[in-house]
């Protein structure tokens, strides 16, 4: 197997909020290899984000370490971004509503690559705005004249004209219309298979990510529970959480029996501030033990590059 | 913005003086011309606002005064909203110690006592211009704009739109003047405006206070030459009544489009709406 281009190495993020802290991540450990698709999944509130915004240097990690093709990082993150880049959540909000579409690619052109005529800067905005099924006429359109998906279109071209090696994908179709989701997924697809990038999607919904990824991350609570290739962990879920989250979610081949789950079956996420002891999932597990309640289960590695954070693994 | 009634009329009157002063004095006649056969006379068909003291045409030197006053209120808002662009912005975008440096010097000429320095700045500063008073005024009157823009800046700085423009490569300048600034345009011009209006009231205020050249002409000197000849006492209101109520003016106009660049660029109520925004979407996505 090749070499990871970006790794987190246990890392770790507390924000102060007034006197108590939040634990939003807690020893996360992940690795993107090029040309493969990983997937974040975990409910609202899990860390998610903050991950990808670690993974993205807009936050100094706690502790642990970033890795860029087995490097620590460290210093100005401008070089940083010229491997990694982030495709935001909200598509209204990543794009400046002042500027039009065609600003946006050519100032992300200029910035990369040594650009000889106002021809060449255009055949180079062209290409960016094809690439990602739009057609030149939105060049010269504002944003707010553009629908959700089209904004993340452009966004995602944008970080195109980057050249990266890591594209993280923070619910990049969550805030999308139902109808153009699979679209989305079918392009991030394409990127990784042309390009062979090194993708990062991130999802609270487990179809989409059975949908497109290779290797599936779980998180709860601010803890990474489960990871490995996704047909493996979708089959045959380790953890109990992540059994509760594949249970839970709709399936069509399992039929209407998930339709007596829903959501509130998750249960109330815990507090970050206050994690419960030991396993964060403690007080939900059907099967905790006492050793759940001290302890935090360590990592636990299975066969086929599969992983999990249970002591019901571990005692094994 | 221009939908609002209030605006309009604001900016209608600002507009006014604005050409008043600009063409005024072409039109006009000479302000400084003593007619010695009108000496204290009260309006008349002659002299539309009277005559002073001297002899002088009141209209005349409203006029030519609405020239030395707006020139000097524009001047003082030139240069105040570039220090609380060049001091606010900077502070709130950058953060940390470029902010902790900058907020220092913000809040020091926040609590400086500002009127008896301009006083004793002015008093020590040889000739007293139009210029040099709207420098003084500029220089210490920009710190609670600094304050706000810096507000504005530091949670604009944060905006995934300058967080991805950041991370395409786009350095600090341009990220700050044109991902950054061009969203407070609207703070800057309610700025401006506040500038011009504070400038002019300032200088009258210098002006009365005697610390104005008296050879320069403006709603400030002429209501000082009043005010020095004892025109209230002898009843010549003619004299000072027009300056006063020019300055009364441009201070409702600021008013009224204050009020209107508030609905406009108050950013807690665009806010809100947006969240509104996201929040349906998502009940209507659950
Ligand atoms: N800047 C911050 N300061 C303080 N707390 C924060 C900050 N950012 C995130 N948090 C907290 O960290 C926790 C994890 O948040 P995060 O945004 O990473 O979750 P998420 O998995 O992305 O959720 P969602 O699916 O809703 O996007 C939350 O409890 C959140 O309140
Ligand atoms: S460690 Fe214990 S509490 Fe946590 S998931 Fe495994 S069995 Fe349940
Ligand atoms: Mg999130």
């Amino acid at each position: 197997m090749s070499q990871p281009v970006l790794e987190a190495r246990a890392v770790s993020k507390h924000f102060a909020a007034g006197r108590s802290t939040v634990r939003a991540v807690e020893d996360a450990t992940l690795a993107l290899l090029p040309g493969r698709i990983v997937a974040l999944v975990g409910e609202s509130g899990s860390g998610k984000t903050t991950l990808a915004r670690l993974l993205a240097r807009f936050y100094a990690p706690t502790s642990g370490e970033i890795r860029l093709h087995g490097e620590a990082v460290q210093g100005k993150p401008r070089e940083y971004y010229r491997a990694v880049q982030l495709i935001f959540q909200d598509p209204f909000g990543s794009l400046n509503p002042l500027h039009r579409v065609r600003y946006n690619l050519e100032r992300a052109v200029k910035l990369h690559h040594a650009v000889r005529s106002k021809a060449d800067l255009d055949e180079k905005v062209v290409e960016l705005i094809e690439r990602v099924s739009l057609a030149e006429s939105y060049l010269d359109k504002f944003p707010h004249e553009l629908s959700g998906g089209q904004r993340q279109r452009v966004v995602i071209a944008r970080a195109l004209a980057v050249e990266p090696k890591v594209l993280l994908g923070d619910e990049p179709i969550s805030m999308l219309d139902v109808s153009i989701r699979l679209e989305m997924l079918n392009l991030l697809e394409r990127l990784r298979a042309e390009d062979g990038l090194a993708l990062l999607y991130i999802t609270h919904d487990i179809a989409s990510a059975r949908y497109l990824c290779d290797d599936i991350v779980v998180m709860y609570a601010g803890r990474m529970v489960e990871g490995g290739p996704k047909e493996d962990v979708i089959a045959d879920p380790l953890h109990p959480y992540t059994q509760l989250l594949i249970d839970s979610s709709p399936d069509p081949e399992r039929g209407d029996r998930n339709n007596l789950f829903d959501a509130e079956d998750l249960g109330e996420p815990p507090s970050l501030i206050d994690p419960p002891s030991g396993c964060r999932f403690h007080p939900r597990c059907p099967v905790a033990m006492d050793i759940c309640r001290t302890q935090a289960p360590p990592r636990t590695e299975l066969t086929d590059g599969r992983w999990t954070h249970c002591w019901l693994q571990e005692k094994k | 913005m221009l939908k609002s009634w209030k605006v309009r009329i604001g900016l209608s009157i600002l507009t006014f003086f604005v050409l008043l002063a600009v063409f005024g004095p072409v039109v006009g006649g000479d302000p400084r011309a003593n007619d010695i056969q009108a000496i204290s006379q009260a309006p008349s068909f002659q002299h539309l606002f009277g005559t002073t003291q001297f002899g002088q045409d009141v209209l005349a030197q409203t006029i030519a005064g609405a020239r030395g006053s707006m020139l000097v209120g524009i001047l003082a808002a030139v240069i105040g909203t570039l220090i609380a662009i060049l001091v606010g912005v900077p502070a709130g975008y950058f953060g940390g110690a470029v902010d902790n440096g900058l907020n220092f010097l913000t809040n020091l000429f926040l609590v400086m006592p500002v009127l008896p320095l301009i006083l004793i700045v002015a008093g020590y500063v040889q000739g007293t211009g139009p210029f040099v008073i709207a420098l003084i005024i500029g220089l210490f009157g920009w710190s609670g704009g600094a304050r706000t823009l810096r507000a504005q800046a530091l949670s604009l700085s944060s905006r995934d739109f300058v967080l991805a423009m950041r991370m395409v490569g786009e350095p600090h300048r341009r990220l700050i003047f044109c991902e950054v600034l061009p969203h407070l345009t609207g703070w800057i011009s309610a700025m401006f405006l506040h500038g011009m209006i504070g400038g002019v009231m300032a200088e009258a205020g210098l002006a009365f206070l005697g610390i104005t050249d008296s050879g320069s002409i403006s709603w400030g000197t002429m209501i000082q030459a009043a005010q020095q000849q004892s025109a209230v006492l002898r009843g010549l209101w003619w004299w000072f009544v027009p300056p006063g109520l020019c300055i009364a003016l441009i201070g409702t106009a600021a008013t009224l489009v204050n009020f209107g660049v508030d609905e406009v660029s108050n950013p807690k109520l665009r806010m809100a709406r947006r969240s509104v925004v996201v929040r349906t979407r998502k009940v209507a996505e659950a």
